[in-house]
């Protein structure tokens, strides 16, 4: 009998030791930001002693592993109160669809818009679905960004000047000349982590929008422009030039951006091609670095040079959790202006509130300078097929390496376009 | 008449047969949960077009394995996968043999080498990857190579020999079959040397009274007597080196071009990077299905070499 007694008390502990934990006081964030744990906590301790509400932050790195972390939970519905998506804005939509992601649309409109307006709109439209988008989601904002960040190039200022160059190169003609000139002492010209092949689409992609403009990129992801175009060629010659003139660093096509940071980091490179997180671990890995962002040099003088930038990180709000109205209060004071000028002070990016910008560092103000001439993937009409865009970066490096030419590359992208059309005309 | 009693039921009859299946009900359980389920799953999975989140699964029937017939980038992953198992079969299995044949003698330091041997397997493989990658590094600094490879050919004046080692399509996938040779010889030398030492020492007493050396020992006794052990370690490689997936991530990100593509990265990608959760269970059971052939064909071989032995 007792044995029985016994046993029936270690099956009820082990059935509720398994329950969920429903302590309506706490908040659960979930997130892959390595470098910002410690300022999560401190955020985290100052709420509790103003609200008496615990926000526990749990880190899954990297970034991968978080993403599929993520995906894991939403296919058991575990998501926690607060959660970031890293995957492209497809990917969000599904997210949005399947009901796990809560509608922001008015909390943001609330007082007159007041949220809204002290958030940086590009950052904002990251989260944002336009009325009769692709996706077919519900028009709304579904999610709060809490940095900003954009991607651009950096250069080493002591190796320019060693080199003789009195300033940053603004055409692509003039930065190949300070190739040659860097060449001549030594010196690497760019490095990037070429190998995650999301970066090498973005450098790609600054380069179309210089070349041909948003519109002709839009029509060629609708299928109506050919990758054969003359226009999307001359953006895989740029290619062909750098690999030409030696301005790519040795092993760039394989190389992580980590270990690509490094590189720059110790002055191993004259030109880097990163994004404004870069601060932070410029910072760690050399202090003394000095270095300045510039826009990628241009290649037409009459259309802008867009280079990608948007909300750094963003935190969607569980739709089924309990405490959805403590977690969307907990993001508007993440992303007050005091909250945000400190988060930018210990972690060195970019802050979401457009008022927090007049305390950071200079660096980050150049940075921050390029503000207007952001774009993002997230925020436009039409996304091209994931399948397109990894032949798209394979065959840059193919370039880049020397195995195509231009021609060749355009021609087979374009190949796998028409497949990936047919294939979605056929599942239609 | 004595049939029919035999068939009634009995009550000590079935509580015997009761506990038998209770005793391997556990086992059975854990069985169906962790390995019939998810199989049937991804089996089921591979009919249809799902983005891994939605609620909803398109069913396609064979439409992903169609696909994957036409896919000449997974087959070239599969050609790659093959490449590198070759390599390891020749480079990792005739090391693994060699350092056995050396331990499996009546030498000093024999437990030390057997420790330092067996050390490269018991390393994670990220940080085997991000090592190589470090010796491997093709960068320059004030005209001086920073990758060790270089740095050292460079010093031995051997500067025509200095590469971009990861980054050239001739050496990328070589120097990841290489490394990961390197990295798996040492279980090769454990089971090799546990073979070796069940061969009967009288044997080779034996053949070096009848004036033997020891090449005409090792043609004639070590190789045929050691025949089972070298076809269970073709498997295991086999199976190993096919799978190969972490090494490559580590030493050259997400590829260079399509030269250094394995299958598992091309599932990988089609489940994370493309969304295609149907298509990527279909890439696996293809690829399982593969694997499984192989090893049963080696299997089958085996067990040739040992009825052929016993005759």
């Amino acid at each position: 009998m007792k044995l029985k007694i016994f046993l029936f008390c270690l099956c009820c502990f082990f059935l509720f030791g398994c329950m969920q934990n429903t302590n309506s006081n706490t908040i659960t964030v979930w997130h892959w930001m390595t470098d910002r744990q410690d300022t999560f906590e401190k955020l985290a301790n100052q709420y509790q002693q103003l609200t008496g509400i615990e926000v526990k932050f749990e880190l899954y790195a990297p970034s991968d592993a978080y993403s599929q972390k993520i995906i894991a939970a939403a296919q058991a519905r575990v998501l926690p109160d607060i959660y970031g998506i890293l995957k492209e804005k497809e990917k969000f939509a599904v997210f949005v669809k399947s009901g796990f992601v809560a509608d922001l649309t008015e909390e943001f409109q609330k007082n007159e818009g007041i949220w809204e307006k002290s958030l940086f709109a590009k950052a904002l439209n990251v989260n944002r679905f336009e009325e009769g988008n692709i996706y077919s989601v519900k028009p709304g904002i579904y999610g709060v960004p809490i940095d900003v960040m954009n991607i651009q190039m950096l250069y080493n200022e002591k190796l320019l000047k060693k080199a003789g160059i009195g300033r940053p190169p603004r055409t692509f003609d003039e930065f190949i000349e300070d190739i040659h000139a860097l060449r001549r002492i030594g010196v690497d010209g760019l490095i990037s982590g070429w190998g995650e092949l999301w970066l090498l689409d973005c450098f790609a992609s600054n380069y179309a929008f210089n070349i041909m403009g948003e519109e002709k990129i839009m029509a060629t992801y609708r299928g109506e422009v050919p990758y054969t175009d003359n226009d999307w060629v001359e953006v895989f010659r740029i290619f062909e030039r750098l690999r030409d003139s030696d301005a790519l660093f040795k092993g760039i096509v394989t190389k992580n951006n980590k270990y690509a940071e490094q590189d720059f980091a110790l002055e191993r490179a004259a030109f880097a091609f990163n994004g404004s997180w870069c601060v932070n671990v410029y910072n760690g890995m050399n202090p003394d670095l000095e270095y300045g962002a510039m826009l990628p040099p241009k290649v037409n003088p009459n259309l802008p040079m867009r280079i990608w930038g948007a909300a750094g990180s963003s935190f969607m709000v569980n739709n089924s959790s309990k405490k959805k109205d403590k977690a969307i209060d907990f993001l508007k004071w993440l992303t007050s202006e005091r909250q945000q000028v400190f988060l930018s002070a210990e972690t060195k990016n970019l802050p979401s509130n457009r008022h927090a910008l007049s305390s950071i560092p200079e660096i980050l103000s150049q940075f921050a300078s390029a503000m207007d001439d952001i774009t993002h993937p997230s925020t436009w009409k039409y996304n091209e097929d994931p399948l397109v865009t990894e032949t798209f970066g394979k065959e840059i490096q193919s370039i880049s390496i020397g195995e195509r030419s231009p021609e060749q590359a355009a021609e087979e992208v374009q190949r796998i376009k028409i497949r990936q059309l047919e294939r979605a005309k056929n599942r239609r | 008449m004595a049939e029919t009693k035999a068939k009634r039921f009995s009550f000590l009859e079935f509580k015997g047969t009761a506990e038998n299946y209770l005793f391997i009900f556990p086992a059975v359980a854990i069985f169906a949960v962790f390995y019939i389920y998810p199989f049937y799953e991804i089996l089921n999975l591979s009919f249809h077009e799902w983005d891994g989140i939605g609620l909803t699964r398109t069913f396609i029937g064979l439409g992903n394995f169609k696909e994957i017939m036409q896919d000449k980038v997974w087959w070239t992953s599969m050609w790659h996968a093959g490449y590198i198992t070759l390599i390891a079969l020749i480079f990792q299995n005739a090391l693994a043999f060699g350092l056995a044949l050396s331990c499996d003698r009546d030498i000093r330091a024999r437990k030390f080498y057997r420790v330092v041997f067996y050390l490269p397997p018991v390393l994670s493989e990220v940080v085997v990857g991000l090592i190589w990658q470090w010796i491997l590094h093709s960068g320059i600094q004030s005209g001086e190579p920073i990758g060790l490879l270089n740095f050292f050919l460079t010093k031995a004046h051997l500067n025509h020999l200095v590469h971009n080692w990861l980054s050239d399509p001739k050496t990328a996938l070589t120097c990841i079959a290489l490394v990961h040779s390197w990295k798996g010889f040492g279980w090769g030398f454990i089971i090799m040397l546990a073979g070796l030492q069940t061969i009967d020492r009288q044997l080779y007493e034996a053949a070096r009274v009848d004036g033997a050396g020891p090449f005409r020992t090792l043609k004639d006794i070590t190789i045929p007597m050691m025949v089972p052990v070298f076809l269970m370690v073709m498997i295991l490689t086999i199976l190993g080196s096919m799978q190969v997936f972490v090494l490559v991530l580590s030493m050259v990100g997400q590829g260079l071009v399509y030269h250094t593509e394995v299958p598992v990265t091309r599932i990988l990608l089609s489940m994370t990077g493309l969304s295609r959760f149907g298509y990527a269970c279909a890439q696996g059971i293809v690829f399982g299905f593969i694997l499984i052939v192989s090893s049963f064909t080696l299997n089958k071989i085996s067990k040739r070499f040992k009825q052929d032995e016993a005759r």
